[in-house]
């Protein structure tokens, strides 16, 4: 089996200006999530599409799924967690008392507030995931990375060629997932902000996926501002 | 649903860009895709600079075939591969959908398929069958130009049938001499080109002559001109000079400029000049049936394959169209994996 997790459960504390979180505000005609939840509904190799919302947001979240999507019983909405961690463990928690899963059962989580994916970064981390067991989706960095430990002085300036943008999706074996999250320390577990790490913190290899610069994540209040000028300048058809 | 389109900008510039695009009909992801004349003039600036003024920036590619995603009316199912039609009419006034005012045409009129997803109405897409070559089937809609120009030549009643002159050695020329020797098999095709390397492909022929090298006495009922450009001109010259009384005169080759022709002897000779450009949906039922029951025709075709570039991002497409571009002979197919 194949699921989706659309990660939604931030409250978007980076957008200012707005009580509202960034993946509900609207992107062209429609809300950055319903957008985003598109781009799986399409893909017929998903078996079931979860939606993490913050818990404020859920009947909200089904309301929009309802509106856009009618009644769809691929997509299913759920509370997120108080991190990203929590959310992704909801997810896994709600997959493993409801479906029965195998080895090769693979969940691909992806940001909400990242409409831009496209199909061929969807169908990549399909594949990689299979294959491999864990991926994620990167882009190189263009910009100098500089290193500061005591935000005073560069501490170090590491070459630039090994190094990369991490977007999402980040797609995994759920069973692999599970296993790795339950073997983390409490100590472990607090300074995770990234799925991929714990993989990378157990000695697993998570193996790269080509993203693209256009997979831009909805962060500020000029993104969606640059996206929708953007839509709104280029839609010939 | 967001798309990203990558569209030509300007002359040798391409840039990615989003659009909007609904998910009623049916959404391909295209996988092959074929590079054709029209999209090199556009990449290279060689149209008028107000015609690129109007049109661009667009996605260029009108020949691709893709695989369906999604269905909204379950008509196709995901994985299905199919042919894409580039011409879209937004209206019935009577003429053909090809020719109609009324139709837009992808890569010309509006957006081609370098695209993530393309969404398209179903009449726009023809299935494939599994065992098709999807290299060779990426330019389906060349062969559908061919195939339309071989239908309404059929439609003519002549007098006489019995030698077929083809002009133009090149990938149309190539492909409309192919299909003659399937579609009209009772007659003789002939070949006329400049280019002996390339003529030497033509092993299908029933004779290949370069056009300064043309026996004196060699007469043909009916001709098919697949030059092009300014050498229309010579070509035209040279098959209202071979021509019999009556016969038909297939125009395919695109020029940007006017071509002069010898009318005295279009009326002398009681010719009949009959203009081709682009091909509606049964002409891919007819090119696809014609590939399926003939199979035999996709390694004759896979002879015109002279490039496959894996395009992973806007720096391999421009890549793609450079290679091409210095390509004498051939088609440049775009595996689509950006």
């Amino acid at each position: 089996m194949i699921f989706a997790a659309i990660l939604a459960g931030g409250i978007g504390s980076r957008m200012g200006g707005t009580d509202t979180p960034k993946q509900f505000l609207t992107l062209g005609d429609k809300p950055v999530i319903i957008h985003t939840i598109e781009k799986f509904v399409i893909n017929s190799k998903f078996d079931k599409i979860l939606v993490l919302s913050p818990q404020s947001f859920v009947n909200h979240t089904k309301n929009l799924i309802k509106e856009y999507f009618g009644e769809n019983d691929n997509i299913i909405v759920l509370k997120g967690g108080d991190t990203r961690n929590d959310t992704l463990i909801n997810s896994i928690e709600y997959i493993k008392e409801n479906f029965e899963i195998g080895d090769d059962t693979v969940i691909v989580t992806h940001d909400s507030v990242r409409p831009f994916v496209t199909h061929r970064i969807i169908e990549d981390n399909i594949n990689a995931a299979k294959e491999f067991g864990a991926c994620d989706t990167v882009v190189p960095a263009t910009d100098t990375i500089v290193e500061s430990v005591d935000s005073k002085i560069i501490s170090d300036i590491p070459i630039r060629d090994n190094f990369y943008q991490g977007q999402t999706p980040q797609s995994f074996k759920i069973n692999k997932l599970s296993e790795l999250i339950n073997s983390l320390s409490d100590e472990e577990t607090n300074i995770l902000t990234d799925a991929c790490k714990i993989f990378v913190l157990k000695g697993e290899d998570v193996h790269l996926v080509k993203g693209e610069i256009t997979n831009i994540k909805i962060t500020y209040p000029y993104d969606l501002k640059l996206a929708n000028t953007i839509l709104k300048e280029t839609n010939h058809d | 649903m967001i798309n990203i389109i990558y569209r030509l900008k300007s002359p040798k510039f391409f840039e990615e860009a989003i659009e909007e695009v609904e998910l009623d009909g049916v959404i391909v992801r295209p996988t092959y895709l074929s590079i054709c004349q029209a999209d090199q003039r556009y990449y290279q600036g060689s149209r008028p600079s107000d015609i690129l003024t109007e049109k661009l920036p667009m996605a260029l590619i009108h020949e691709a075939v893709g695989e369906v995603i999604s269905d909204n009316e379950n008509v196709f199912s995901p994985g299905d591969k199919v042919v894409m039609i580039p011409n879209t009419p937004l209206g019935d006034d009577g003429y053909r959908a090809n020719y109609s005012k009324l139709s837009k045409f992808r890569g010309s009129g509006f957006d081609g398929f370098t695209r993530d997803l393309v969404s398209l109405n179903h009449d726009r897409l023809v299935s494939l069958p599994d065992d098709f070559d999807l290299k060779v089937s990426a330019f389906i809609e060349l062969m559908t130009v061919a195939y339309q120009g071989i239908m309404k030549f059929k439609e003519f009643k002549t007098p006489f049938s019995n030698v077929l002159g083809v002009w133009g050695d090149g990938n149309l020329g190539y492909i409309t001499a192919l299909f003659l020797k399937q579609m009209c098999p009772e007659s003789k095709v002939i070949v006329f080109g400049k280019h002996v390397e390339n003529l030497n492909l033509f092993s299908f022929a029933d004779d290949i002559y370069l056009i300064h090298d043309v026996p004196k006495d060699l007469k043909i009922d009916h001709a098919f001109e697949c030059v092009g450009s300014a050498a229309s001109q010579s070509a035209i010259e040279q098959i209202i000079d071979l021509i019999n009384p009556q016969g038909t005169i297939n125009l395919f080759g695109v020029s940007e400029y006017p071509i002069p022709v010898n009318t005295r002897m279009v009326l002398e000779k009681g010719l009949t000049l009959q203009g081709n450009s682009r091909s509606e949906r049964e002409d891919f039922e007819g090119v696809v049936s014609i590939l399926h029951n003939n199979p035999q025709l996709f390694s004759y075709l896979s002879k015109l394959i002279t490039n496959v570039c894996e395009i992973r991002s806007i720096d391999d497409l421009k890549t793609s169209f450079d290679k091409d571009y210095i390509s004498d002979f051939g088609k440049t197919i775009l595996k689509w994996e950006i």
